[in-house]
């Protein structure tokens, strides 16, 4: 049974003590940027109408969120396990930190998406970008898979400045038909073989069952793969006293 | 063959720096047994069995002591090495070796623990106050002496419940026994064998140690209760169990020893149980941004705060841990008015696993200044009661924390002189990683060396005796309660500080 | 020298008070022989008087009592006044001139009233715009000094023996419902008139024997809000910390006795579990006015007094009744030499609060 809560009017805390405690699935309406929705939550899913707040499924644990709308900053800030979709665009810091789950965006993300994501065991996390990023996509990034589609893209490549700064794990695909200029040293770009292909396949897939787009036709063109250069390491930085 | 210095660069007389400390061997003591050349993981000592001799390369040593402790003989002694250079005091041998090293190997020089410079430290410019006559001293042996504390957010107006009696609900509190907590150290910075002496320590004294930014080793979950969990700029092993596991939650925003830089936990580091404690795959590199990406303003603090509470119901109080810098009240001030319950203030002379010297030794305000000025702003701006204070970063000992009170604190937090207690002779050379008395090193063969549960009595033991000390100076002026000396300072009195020291040390001079 | 509040004055003391239960009137003379009982306690440098009920005909006006250095003080006072206040009447305090009193201030009374316009364009409660243009007087004007603001009750003090500063007073010629009186032994002089006791904030008024430890603890908490320690003693902090528990928090007198003198923790945990937890909690969200060091301190306010000792008793008290009267002084003799005849005589515990209402009379 899915709850309905109407969002109109309630403070953050109010409405996450109602998603908390509501034993099962529940269903927002009128969101107008409350934060921190569906933070930690597991087993449950959340479906939020309008304009989902800053952190929304902050350190997710295995809910899984719909948002028909935008989605603000640091959309699944640390989380852990579950699904954030988002029929719309996000802000800064998507899946910030992230370790595991996916998320995907319909539309584009702003700056630092995917920054600081990482991998552990079995979990590997995914950020799908349906549209462009921002500048500094992958910072930091340390593990997981970010997948640019560039859909609607006018662009050579869909991302700003500054890609991949301070990369050293994980890797970024980007659907585009040039290698992408302007990478740092410690980034390798290559094109994308089969393989390559064929991991992202089922997360494209997933994009295209979710939003409705066309697996084909997407897949149909070229992608580079950005990855932590391995012949240039952050090393030799150090000397000790 | 050409020799290779530290970082493989090709070694050439012009990197010749020369050895710091000597080791005296008396040979009349010497029995040939071989335990230094054993003991240090350092290369100091070559021992040939077959003719039961040792030699020795003095350049290998950092002054751990660890060899002077195991000779069964009591040979071994580490002398300070009769190198000299020509005087200069300007330019000092340090600065000459640093300047040779780094044009060897052009790296950013890398150090461990506190700065070894000589700044001026206040604990020892300030005295303590005792009863004479007007008043009467307590003897804390015959008379009760409460040092219980309570860290967290006060309400500004009492509730009443329909009944009329009060309404005694509170934000979250943590409550310890005694005003010292363990601060944050993150397990990779130290062994396993030192996490767990701090948390048993923690537990049998009634207090709390902090994971630092390394996350939870499973098996250290049943000391949640005193447990304080670090969330980090990395994000290292903050999941919802983790977060939920200790006692209260520290968003570690800076460190006193190198304060507006991140860390960098090498990938050869990342293995075994440090690699699932941080949930990053082994051999990656753990890298902790300068600054958390999603708080690039105050306003996104009270974010990051929120969040967290959010996530666990709001059950668990948040701090917030800052470096002493500048403008460290302003931003203590923002802290307070962020939803955060309690600040720690890490002053620049506090400890670290590894930093660069640089930053170790120049950026930063000493802890004393820092919590004065800190406790002054939030008393003038009404708002002290919204949060207790944690004050770190070279506390050594008793009177030190009854100093730190006296200006404002809450409470104390120590790192290096509970690494002490376990073994640590402050030979600085942490981010080597081969620590000879098994704290600062995941070597498995180093780290076994130190017995968690005698690091944990040794903990006990430093503290409790810490704590009657403290009870005996409050006695001395009459105190019976620790909360009595909170912010007391009229209990203190400068000794050779300037007008200006004393203005921001909110104290008068000795004779005043 | 620096005087009184330039510099921090230890001092022992001398306290003693009476109530009626019945409203009856207590002539001032009665006091005056308690406390001089007790003369060994003073030392000349300081006494005083708080008397309540005596001022029956201006009862609904806030009664100032005030110092002046010289009369250049008083006009920029009055015109201050006059500004804040509807003055009903004002006249010299009567006094008596004795050989033992000497280098009196110019010592005046006004009877005021807020100004309607005023007090409500402050949006504050009125007995809070009171206490704050006296702080304002208090902290910023030269030479001008409130020591009584209340109503129907004020402060009589002095640099000298309490004996003598009642006569200097003329408080034989006063009657009132409840006095308190304090002789004080100061380590060194305060230098003016202000540092004596006690010391009042609107109807609450404290006179304290006892050095505290926590005096600065206290002092800087309090200051927080909007209080002003100028004069730097125990009675002044003390005073505040009432003002602020009562006034402010609507702490009852017996919950602020919790807070000041908290019982130790292990007398708490041994309490049972909804007591233990308001303990915990008054102690807890107040920490920063639990008072440590000796003191006994006695309470006046409007129907009612009150006496309390520090929680290890460490410090004098004692308490004596009569069906109509309640005597509370740091000596029994001081008791016994206005009233011989007495039920009940006895010494309250450490942390304890003797609290005395008139009959029929509210909950403070």
């Amino acid at each position: 049974m899915t709850i309905s809560i109407d969002a109109a009017g309630k403070d953050f805390k109010t409405l996450g003590e109602l998603v908390r405690a509501a034993g099962g699935d529940v269903e927002i309406k009128n969101c107008l940027g409350q934060r921190y929705l569906g933070a930690g939550a597991r087993g449950k899913k959340i479906t939020i109408q309008g304009v989902a707040g800053n952190a929304l499924g902050a350190y997710l644990d295995g809910a899984e969120i719909t948002v028909f709308g935008n989605a603000q900053e640091a959309v699944g800030d640390t989380m852990n396990r579950g699904l954030i979709c988002i029929h719309g665009s996000s802000g800064d810091a998507t899946g910030y930190a992230m370790r595991g789950g996916e998320i995907y965006v319909q539309g584009d993300a702003g700056y630092r998406a995917g920054i600081h994501m990482k991998a552990y065991g079995d979990q590997v996390p995914v950020l799908v970008i349906g549209g462009s990023a921002g500048s500094f996509l992958g910072e930091y990034q340390a593990g997981g898979v970010i997948v640019v589609l560039g859909i609607g893209c006018e662009r050579r490549y869909p991302f700003n400045y500054f890609c991949g700064a301070g990369m050293h794990g994980g890797k970024i695909y980007v659907r585009c038909r040039e290698v992408p200029s302007g990478l740092p040293e410690q980034v390798a770009a290559r094109p994308a073989a089969e393989a390559d292909l064929e991991e992202i396949r089922p997360y494209v897939r997933r994009y295209c069952g979710l939003f409705g787009a066309d697996e084909a036709g997407l897949m149909a063109h070229p992608f580079y793969v950005l990855s932590p250069n391995t012949q240039n390491p952050y090393k030799q930085l150090y000397t000790s006293l | 063959m050409t020799e290779l210095g530290k970082n493989g660069a090709k070694k050439s007389p012009l990197d010749f720096i020369g050895q710091e400390f000597e080791i005296d061997c008396r040979k009349d003591r010497c029995i040939g047994c071989g335990i230094c050349a054993e003991q240090c993981s350092n290369g100091v000592f070559t021992y040939n069995r077959k003719e039961r001799s040792i030699a020795i390369d003095d350049s290998r040593c950092v002054c751990c002591h660890r060899c002077a402790a195991m000779c069964p003989a009591r040979a071994l002694t580490v002398v300070r090495s009769r190198r000299a250079w020509r005087e200069n005091a300007g330019w000092r041998g340090s600065d000459i070796d640093e300047i040779t090293r780094q044009a060897g190997t052009g790296g950013v020089l890398l150090g461990s623990m506190g700065t070894p410079k000589e700044y001026p430290i206040y604990w020892d410019k300030m005295l303590i106050n005792a009863s004479q006559v007007t008043n009467p001293s307590i003897d804390p042996l015959r008379e009760p002496m409460e040092t219980r504390i309570f860290l967290g957010k006060k309400p500004d107006q009492i509730r009443r419940k329909p009944d009329g009696s009060i309404d005694t609900g509170l934000p979250p509190q943590l409550s310890a026994a005694l005003p010292i907590l363990f601060s944050g150290m993150s397990y990779g910075a130290i062994s396993y064998p030192a996490h767990l002496a701090l948390a048993k320590a923690a537990e049998r004294l009634g207090t709390f140690y902090n994971t630092g930014e390394g996350g939870l080793h499973q098996d250290f979950y049943r000391y949640g209760a005193h447990t304080i969990v670090q969330v980090a700029s990395g994000r290292f092993g903050v999941h919802r169990d983790y977060l939920e596991a200790g006692a209260a939650i520290e968003i570690k925003i800076g460190q006193g020893a190198k304060p507006g830089i991140g860390g960098h936990l090498p990938g050869l580091k990342i293995v075994g149980d440090i690699s699932k404690t941080r949930m990053i795959p082994e051999g990656t590199d753990a890298i902790s941004p300068a600054p958390h990406h999603d708080i690039y303003s105050i306003e996104d603090l009270r974010q990051l705060v929120d969040s967290l509470k959010e996530a666990t119901s709001y059950q668990k109080p948040v701090i917030i841990k800052i470096a002493a810098v500048h403008n460290v009240a302003a931003i203590a001030s923002g802290v307070a008015r962020s939803g955060a319950d309690i600040i720690a203030i890490d002053g620049f002379r506090g400890g670290t696993g590894a930093a660069p010297v640089r930053i170790r030794d120049n950026v930063g305000i000493p802890i004393e200044l820092a919590l004065a000025s800190v406790d002054a702003r939030l008393r003038e701006e009404g708002i002290r009661n919204r949060i207790s204070i944690l004050a770190g970063g070279s506390i050594r000992n008793s009177a030190d924390v009854v100093k730190a009170i006296a200006l404002g604190a809450d409470a104390v937090t120590i790192a290096t002189g509970a690494l002490i207690a376990l073994g640590c002779h402050l030979c600085r050379s942490c981010q080597q990683g081969s620590c000879n008395w098994g704290i600062a090193t995941q070597k498995p063969e180093l780290a076994k060396r130190l017995d968690p549960e005698e690091g944990a009595e040794r903990l006990v033991r430093l503290v409790t005796a810490w704590n009657h000390e403290i009870k005996e100076m409050m006695g001395g002026m009459g105190i019976n309660s620790i909360e009595a000396l909170r912010g007391n300072r009229a209990m203190l009195r400068g000794i050779g500080l300037s007008r200006k020291e004393l203005d921001i040390l909110g104290i008068a001079h000795a004779g005043e | 020298m620096k005087r009184e509040g330039e510099v921090r004055i230890p001092s022992g003391c001398a306290i003693s008070g009476v109530f009626s239960r019945d409203g009856g009137a207590i002539g001032g003379e009665v006091m005056i022989r308690s406390i001089e009982t007790m003369h060994g306690r003073s030392n000349g440098l300081g006494g005083g008087f708080a008397g309540y009920g005596i001022y029956p005909q201006y009862r609904e006006y806030y009664a100032f009592h005030v110092f002046f250095d010289d009369a250049a003080a008083k006009e920029p006072f009055e015109r201050f006044l006059e500004r804040h206040f509807d003055v009903v009447n004002l006249s010299k305090i009567p006094t008596r001139k004795i050989p033992e009193i000497v280098g009196e201030p110019l010592i005046w009374r006004y009877f005021v009233q807020p100004l309607p316009t005023r007090l409500s364009a402050s949006q504050l409660d009125e007995r809070e715009y009171v206490v704050r243009c006296v702080t304002r007087i208090n902290t910023e004007m030269e030479g001008a000094y409130v020591f009584s603001c209340g109503k129907n009750m004020g402060v009589f003090k002095a640099v000298g023996y309490p004996e003598d500063v009642g006569r200097f007073y003329r408080l034989d010629e006063y009657e009132g419902t409840c006095w308190t009186a304090h002789g004080r032994y100061p380590t060194n002089t305060p230098g003016w008139w202000g540092g004596a006791h006690p010391f009042s904030i609107l109807d609450l008024s404290i006179v304290h024997n006892g050095e505290i430890s926590s005096y600065d603890a206290n002092r800087r908490f309090i200051e927080m809000f909007g209080y002003k320690c100028s004069l730097l003693t125990d009675t002044e902090v003390i005073a505040y910390l009432f003002d602020y528990l009562v006034r402010r928090q609507g702490l009852s007198l017996e919950e602020t006795a919790n807070v000041i003198a908290a019982p130790f923790w292990s007398t708490i945990e041994a309490k049972p579990k909804e007591e233990r937890e308001r303990l915990t909690y008054l102690r807890n969200v107040f920490s920063g006015l639990l008072i440590t060091g000796p003191f006994s301190i006695l309470v006046g306010f409007e129907g009612g007094m009150m006496a309390l000792n520090d929680r290890l008793k460490l410090r004098s008290m004692v308490v004596g009744e009569t069906e109509s009267r309640v005597y509370m002084a740091s000596e029994e003799c001081a008791i016994r030499a206005v009233e011989p005849n007495l039920d009940r005589v006895w010494s309250p515990r450490g942390g304890e609060p003797v609290i005395v209402r008139r009959n029929g009379g509210e909950e403070l």
